[in-house]
């Protein structure tokens, strides 16, 4: 069952092309991988679907209907959710605050003043997704001075309160030590998988894309230079010479930059 | 658990109450001043933990006021606590509609958007004739639920009105800041991107703050009109938002019985410094101000108990 479908999607910053005639289907749990070099329109791709950005023109249907229109907040609650390449969390809260708001926002949009946020129900399912995402050994700890990958594991946490049914992350394992990568995309996509959650995810790493996507999008100049199953995107002669890097096997510059 | 700021509050409110009658006249008028001041505080500091600053809460104190002033003129109310419920509502529309606008707005903008409304009603009172211009015009004395006390009965209705309306807001905050609207307050602080992320409306939950804030800072109007018998443009100037925000500082956000013992200082400080130097006693406010700043910057409450704010 196709959930997302992207049509020809155009957005232009001044005479950058962010995206130029993007027509992307993505089917019910599917896993896909986004790859392409620093301003290839990645993030900015996560931006239009979920809202941040507007597209110049085109449309994005999500189960058929038409979200382009719509704010991020209006698009979250329709299960489109996402991380950030920066953790976007509340740095002066511990993690189980930061969950506890989280599950509460989700609970309730019209955040009501007069009951208590701390609920037997609320810390239960924060407890759950600490346990789920190796979060519970910082539980009592501000953001501000988790380790970068755990402030990531946190991030996409909060990101999945809604119960999303397609999750976009964007570079989870950017800023994170190479012996973390793998630990921390283990977990991420075990949870996921478990959810039943179609994801999109952002990657410089062409090893972590190799292991987990499904399907790879490959990014140049705001267009999909090649779009399928990893092992042909990734030895595709377009992707290799603009993406990974001229000599196949070895590392681009962006991949080791990531 | 017990609830330890609840039984605090609840004490402090019976002890001050029982107090009232005990003391001298200008004390039991400092302390109803003080504690109707402390309620704008109190919705200052609503903005403050969201990371705003209003330097405009003087309007909603003079909106406050005047509500209670033009009721008993014009209309012939006198019952204190409709009174105050009117200030509140007036104060609550003001804030509905101007909010619409100010909730866009953040950091300095807001602050001085807060500030120049503020002074577009200081402006509109000072040149408004039938409203005494820059004189006001006196409050009418206000009766208690059917009963018109003498004057100086009236005074310690009005005492006990500020502390029951105290009273009230501190539980109502307290209730409110365990709640979802009161954690978002650090959130949009923290990070307005994932407020949003999160599906909610970051300028609608700024909108619902400052309408409290207003709420509390026009019931603070109500009571300062009600105990002084007098309602003039002062109470809209720019310098009365400013002792708001000097109070705020003063207080810090420790706690939310803060407010009002900031406010309890601050007036005592002003009768005092007015007293023995009535032409420097604002030079005395500066410079605690600055000492505050530098060797406190938590407020007072911090000296008395270094607990951090309760959970969110």
């Amino acid at each position: 069952m196709t959930l997302l479908n992207i049509e020809n999607l155009h957005k232009n910053f001044g005479a950058v092309k962010a995206a130029d005639a993007l027509n992307v289907a993505v089917a019910q749990h599917e896993v896909v991988g986004i790859i392409g070099a620093n301003g290839a329109g990645k993030t900015t791709f996560v931006n239009l679907i979920t809202g941040y950005q507007k597209p110049d023109s085109g449309q994005i249907l999500y189960q058929g209907r038409n979200i382009t229109p719509l704010p991020p907040r209006a698009i979250t609650r329709l299960g489109i959710c996402r991380s950030f390449q920066v953790p976007q969390v509340f740095m002066s809260a511990t993690v189980e605050d930061n969950l506890l708001i989280a599950l509460g926002l989700a609970e309730n949009p019209r955040v009501p003043f007069w009951r208590k946020l701390r609920t037997a129900t609320l810390v239960a399912q924060a407890e759950e997704l600490m346990a789920r995402y190796r979060l519970a050994d910082y539980r009592t700890q501000p953001a501000s001075v988790l380790p970068q990958g755990v402030r990531k594991l946190l991030d996409i946490a909060m990101a999945v309160v809604h119960r999303p049914k397609i999750l976009l992350l964007d570079e989870p394992t950017s800023g994170v030590s190479l012996d973390e990568k793998f630990g921390i995309m283990d977990i991420v996509m075990g949870a996921l998988k478990e959810g039943g959650v179609t994801v999109l995810f952002v990657e410089h790493d062409m090893d972590i894309v190799g292991r987990y996507a499904q399907r790879v999008l490959a990014f140049y100049d705001g267009a999909i230079l090649a779009d399928g199953a990893p092992a042909a995107v990734l030895g595709h002669e377009k992707v290799l010479l603009h993406v990974i890097g001229r000599v196949p096997g070895e590392r681009g510059p962006k991949a080791s930059h990531a | 658990m017990r609830d330890r700021t609840l039984w605090g509050l609840t004490a402090a409110a019976v002890v001050l109450a029982i107090l009232g009658p005990l003391f001298p006249p200008w004390v039991a008028f400092l302390m109803t001043v003080a504690l109707g001041r402390g309620l704008v505080v109190l919705g200052l500091l609503i903005l403050w933990r969201t990371g705003l600053v209003s330097f405009g809460q003087a309007l909603y104190f003079a909106v406050g006021g005047y509500a209670v002033g033009l009721l008993g003129q014009y209309l012939g109310v006198r019952d204190a606590v409709l009174l105050v419920i009117a200030g509140v509502a007036g104060s609550v529309v003001v804030a509905a509609g101007l909010g619409l606008l100010i909730a866009r707005y953040r950091e300095i903008f807001f602050a001085m958007l807060t500030m120049a409304f503020s002074m577009i009603l200081y402006g509109v009172l000072v040149k408004t004739e039938i409203l005494g211009s820059t004189d006001g015009f006196a409050v009418v004395s206000p009766t208690f639920f059917g009963y018109a006390p003498g004057a100086g009965a009236a005074k310690l209705g009005v005492y006990w009105l500020v502390c029951a309306t105290a009273y009230v807001a501190a539980l109502g905050l307290h209730r409110y800041l365990s709640s979802p609207m009161g954690a978002l307050a650090v959130a949009i602080r923290d990070n307005e991107i994932r407020v949003e992320y999160l599906g909610v409306s970051v300028k609608n939950a700024v909108h619902v703050k400052y309408v409290i804030a207003a709420a509390l800072a026009g019931a603070g109007g109500a009571i300062n009109a009600l105990a002084v018998g007098h309602v003039d443009p002062e109470m809209a100037y720019w310098i009365t938002s400013g002792e708001f925000v000097f109070v705020a500082v003063l207080s810090g956000a420790g706690s939310i019985a803060a407010p009002f013992a900031g406010s309890i200082v601050f007036e005592l400080l002003r009768t005092y410094a007015t007293q023995y130097a009535p032409y420097l006693w604002q030079l005395v406010v500066g410079s605690i101000l600055l000492l505050l700043i530098l060797f406190v910057p938590n407020g007072l409450w911090s000296l008395l108990s270094r607990r951090r704010w309760r959970r969110a």
